[in-house]
């Protein structure tokens, strides 16, 4: 009689430090999410305020180029007033481009390459797009850890008592990008 | 690294046993060396990083001295997602070279020669500081001087006992046909056991630690592919760094080598004897792994390029071998050209005048004047149109 109910004790005791390892483990494991996306957040504040500063210098060089700085001017607007990851990872990606554009129309002026100015905002800039791409990676990394964490027997009964919720990738690559191309041998 | 405890507790115990005649005092032996070892351990723990860059002259550095250091130094950290931003260092030495430190990724420091960055490209400047952050990553500051602190007590152990038994040789003849017979006999044997084993053990503490030392280089390439996505960049900085003409770094040691990216020390032959007593791979080999990851950039695509290459099998810990996938990306610099590099010796040059507290004017003329710190003069004539320039003072 005791020794089955010590038996039982024990064995719920064993399902409760279970529940208590898992739970803290995916508290864990979303502070991690939540501490990447705050990594990538603050880079792309970093890019929005270098770019008046990129136009500024540049305007004085290319004054045939109006299209361009609107371009980048116009998608940073938007990628500033995004609210949700999706929304936002649309418009970073859109301004991603248009400042690659410019960079691109950048090699037809010589004078302005040549300002001390301008390449030390262009190293910063680069330096900017490769840390986005860095967090951006590494956030990827942590929201794979989490989700599978989530969705794994038996950790996901653990999320689902304490409504534990899948996170968003980050992606920037545009869905014609991410069709596989259809291959047929007819 | 466990091997080299082994030996040692070995070595602690075999003298031990030695010395006293009885297994008690073995295991006496085994207490004393683990003793020493924990001393040893707690210097080098607390003030290792500190006196490191102190015997290296490496000079701390912010981001308005050199602005592509700093950034690629933080997107690394980005891209290992580090606690804390590692330190910047620039040692003034032509040989191209680079080193981490710092126990932990909270206190960690990076340091590179000018020489590296005169000679190398934004990728391969990212490439050979991904090398040092994935060093941080790995804790392998913190694995290496716990090993060399190892290999240190095991010579000290064996160098006092060989000693020991030299000098008391002469007087100790009397004791033997004063005790009892057969344990006269059995300590004898121990006793040449131990002698043996003093002999060994250092030998063979040197060969875990040089693998040890080697096998952390290879994870510590692994993890710069996987942080950079781009191995391209840091196998062209070794080939560099390799092929490069300029003597040996002056201020590394036989006790800092095994810290460097490529090992300070120029060897002229090539042979499987001094492969097996490197602290580097070679790096022929490392540039071979990094090119044949042709399918991703994960652990266990450098493991498989490994295996293809060495024909040994993997030295990726099991753990790390995940299913992911990671992609390779391009390259961001273009052409190499010789201009790019005369200007790039230039710039190096004044960021190192810079962190040494020179002062620098332009004249009306335009030429750059260069003053160094000890000019005390408070005027200079400009050598080109002989306009009396004042030098300000901080």
């Amino acid at each position: 009689m005791w020794a089955a109910l010590g038996i039982i004790g024990g064995l719920i005791l064993l399902v409760i430090l279970f529940v208590i390892g898992v739970y803290n483990a995916l508290v864990r494991l979303r502070n991690q999410v939540d501490n990447s996306w705050s990594q990538i957040d603050v880079q792309l504040k970093r890019r929005h305020d270098l770019i008046p500063n990129l136009v500024e210098t540049a305007k004085g060089y290319m004054t045939h180029e109006r299209g361009t700085f609107e371009a980048i001017t116009k998608a940073r607007a938007a990628a500033m007033g995004a609210t949700n990851v999706a929304d936002a990872a649309k418009a970073e990606g859109a301004l991603g481009e248009a400042l690659s554009k410019f960079m691109l129309v950048v090699e037809n002026y010589p004078d302005l390459k040549a300002n001390q100015n301008f390449l030390a905002l262009q190293e910063e800039l680069t330096s900017t797009e490769n840390k986005i791409s860095f967090a951006r990676q590494s956030y990827n990394d942590q929201v794979l850890g989490f989700n599978n964490k989530i969705q794994m027997f038996p950790s996901n009964i653990v999320a689902g008592m304490f409504s534990f919720t899948k996170r968003d990738f980050f992606e920037i690559e545009e869905a014609a990008q991410r069709e596989v191309p259809k291959v047929s041998f007819n | 690294m466990a091997c080299m405890a082994f030996v040692l507790m070995a070595l602690g115990f075999v003298i031990g046993a030695a010395v006293s005649g009885a297994p008690e005092g073995g295991m006496l032996g085994l207490l004393i060396a683990a003793g020493l070892w924990l001393i040893l351990m707690l210097i080098s723990y607390s003030s290792g990083d500190q006196i490191f860059l102190a015997a290296s002259k490496a000079q701390p550095v912010t981001h308005d001295v050199h602005p592509q250091l700093f950034n690629i130094v933080e997107e690394m950290k980005v891209a290992a997602a580090l606690p804390a931003m590692p330190k910047i260092y620039i040692i003034n030495d032509p040989a191209p070279n680079a080193f981490a430190t710092g126990r932990s990724p909270e206190r960690a420091s990076v340091a590179v020669t000018a020489g590296l960055l005169a000679r190398l490209n934004r990728d391969e400047l990212q490439g050979v500081v991904a090398h040092e952050v994935s060093h941080i990553l790995h804790r392998d500051i913190l694995f290496v001087t716990l090993a060399g602190v190892m290999l240190g007590s095991i010579v000290l152990l064996s160098e006092i006992f060989l000693r020991g038994m030299f000098y008391s040789s002469m007087g100790s003849r009397r004791r033997y046909s004063s005790g009892g017979k057969g344990g006269g006999q059995a300590q004898a044997v121990m006793m040449v056991i131990a002698i043996l084993a003093a002999i060994l053990a250092p030998i063979m503490a040197y060969l875990f630690y040089f693998a040890l030392s080697r096998r952390r280089e290879y994870l510590a390439d692994a993890g710069a592919a996987r942080l950079t996505r781009y191995p391209e960049g840091l196998a062209s900085a070794l080939e560099k760094i390799a092929n490069d003409p300029s003597p040996q770094l002056q201020v590394a040691n036989k006790v800092t080598a095994p810290m460097y990216i490529a090992n300070p020390f120029k060897k002229k032959g090539h042979s499987s004897l001094s492969d097996l007593t490197s602290t580097h791979p070679p790096i022929s080999e490392r540039v071979k792994i990094l090119r044949n990851m042709m399918h991703g950039a994960a652990f266990k695509d450098y493991s498989e390029a490994f295996a293809a290459v060495t024909h040994h099998k993997s030295i990726v810990p099991t753990a790390a071998l995940t299913k992911e996938q990671v992609a390779l990306r391009e390259g961001q610099t273009g052409e190499e050209r010789q201009e790019r590099q005369q200007k790039q010796m230039r710039q190096v040059g004044d960021i190192m005048r810079k962190v040494n507290q020179f002062v620098f004017l332009t004249c009306l003329c335009g030429l750059k004047l260069k003053i160094p710190p000890n000019f005390k003069a408070d005027k200079v004539k400009c050598p080109r149109c002989g306009n009396p320039l004042a030098i300000p003072r901080k």
